[in-house]
């Protein structure tokens, strides 16, 4: 259970989010620059926000008014970037790695082969990322984070630095990880498709607002009305 | 002729190097994250040495390591050691003459650097001196070893500074810069000109060094 309630001034808006998720992945869905990846790097403990509070599974992330602010080492949340932010001097294995310091020698060598293989990143094991395809590069990330066991799974906009075939091809592998994946998620988009096909709940965000949680049925269809009103018809989804 | 000069010159210069490198490194990268005004305050002071004449510098030094001054005079007193008139002496003014050159770079570098990588090594659990020696450094390694190289190459070059804060001692504080203008001031002109083409070759093979090292980067995302 993730508890999320906080505010933070930033150079156009305050962003206010608050919500909390337990179980089933939950999208916050919203145009760029609506705060969306600022709400995850605070909970990720990148960011700093100046009130509230975050909560995970009882154990609190972050409090103002008790000044409790844990690094983000200390969080166990796994975060996608973007553009996958994998680290360009180290091989596809050394990437991997850097999720597992809580083990050594041969125990870390079975370990990386075992995400190897869980994510079919065979035969890249000695290469650089700069040398993988965009759908690779993903896996490598995917991999890394779950090498480092988070209890939160945040994923930034995870397919907007694909093109849509390999977008086609991935959606069901990583709705497969979110499946499986015992903690929470949260996927940020401004793909309604994406929301449909891969959570249960979304939250819209607007300004900096994030509004209440709702199913993901109910959001679509509201946003199937916004979009009636301006006069432009949202393709018909069968759910 | 007595090589003398070339292996001071060149051990000052290293040791000078090394000092500025670390410190270099250090102030770029905690000097990045102060508030604006105290960056702009300490870039100023810190770059200066960059553009002052170095016989100014060499005179500030002075003013504090000079034997009846603060400084000096505690040494001589308390240690019985003499800052200034020694072959390391001039580590002190070269160390402070270079120091921009190597604090410039290495901050263009850290700059350069994508803060995701830091932020994505933090939410992985790695600590924050494997983020900094494994992922940052590494990173920005072209702009800090370039850095490193031309502060070692301008060290050789010093003469200002270490003129006034060591003087000229053949065998004890002689460099290659001061024997060029002893042995020219004293007419020796055909041992002048030696050292002089020997500081041209040695100064050409570093610049070569940095050009190979400043090559395109191979490296995106």
């Amino acid at each position: 259970m993730l508890t999320v309630d906080i505010e933070k001034r930033l150079d156009r808006f305050t962003l206010k989010a608050r919500f909390s998720c337990s179980g089933e992945p939950l999208a916050l869905f919203g145009a760029s620059g609506a705060g969306k990846s600022m709400t995850l790097k605070c909970i990720a403990g990148i960011e700093k926000p100046d009130r509230g509070y975050i909560e995970l599974n009882g154990n609190v992330l972050f409090d103002s008014e008790k000044h409790i602010n844990l690094p983000p080492q200390k969080r166990k949340v796994g975060y996608l970037f973007q553009d996958y932010a994998l680290f360009p001097d180290m091989t596809v294995s050394q990437n991997i790695a850097t999720g597992l310091t809580r083990y050594r020698g041969k125990e870390k060598t079975a370990k990386i082969n075992e995400f190897i293989s869980r994510f079919h990143l065979d035969g890249l094991e000695s290469k650089r990322p700069a040398t993988l395809s965009g759908g690779e590069k993903q896996r490598v990330a995917l991999a890394r984070i779950f090498a480092s066991a988070p209890d939160v799974l945040l994923l930034d906009e995870p397919f907007s630095s694909l093109d849509s075939y390999l977008k086609l091809e991935l959606l069901p592998y990583i709705k497969n990880i979110i499946k499986d994946f015992k903690g929470e998620s949260i996927l940020v988009t401004h793909n309604i498709d994406e929301v449909l096909y891969l959570c249960d709940h979304a939250a819209p965000i607007n300004n900096g607002v994030i509004e209440s949680t709702r199913e993901a049925t109910v959001f679509y269809n509201e946003l199937q009305e916004q979009y009636k009103k301006a006069g432009i018809s949202l393709p018909e989804y069968h759910l | 002729m007595d090589l003398y000069p070339l292996y001071n010159s060149l051990r000052i210069a290293a040791i000078s190097a090394m000092i500025v490198f670390f410190a270099g490194i250090a102030c770029a990268y905690y000097i990045a994250k102060l508030p604006r005004v105290l960056k702009g305050i300490l870039d100023v002071l810190l770059t200066l040495p960059l553009v002052l004449p170095p016989t100014v510098v060499g005179y500030l030094l002075l003013l504090v390591l000079g034997p009846k001054r603060p400084v000096g005079s505690f040494f001589l007193e308390s240690f019985d050691i003499r800052l200034t008139m020694r072959w390391w002496s001039a580590v002190f003014a070269v160390s402070v003459v270079v120091f921009p050159l190597m604090y410039r770079t290495a901050r263009g570098a850290f700059e350069q650097f994508d803060e995701n990588l830091a932020d994505a090594g933090r939410t992985l659990g790695l600590r924050n001196s494997y983020i900094f020696w494994r992922i940052r450094i590494p990173y920005c390694k072209q702009g800090i070893i370039a850095g490193a190289v031309l502060s070692f190459a301008r060290a050789l070059g010093e003469y200002g500074a270490t003129s006034m804060i060591a003087g000229y001692t053949p065998g004890k504080t002689a460099t290659i810069s001061t024997a060029v203008y002893q042995l020219w001031r004293t007419g020796n002109d055909e041992l002048a000109l030696k050292w002089v083409l020997i500081n041209i070759a040695i100064s050409a093979v570093v610049l070569l060094c940095v050009n190979l090292l400043e090559r395109p980067q191979r490296r995106k995302g």
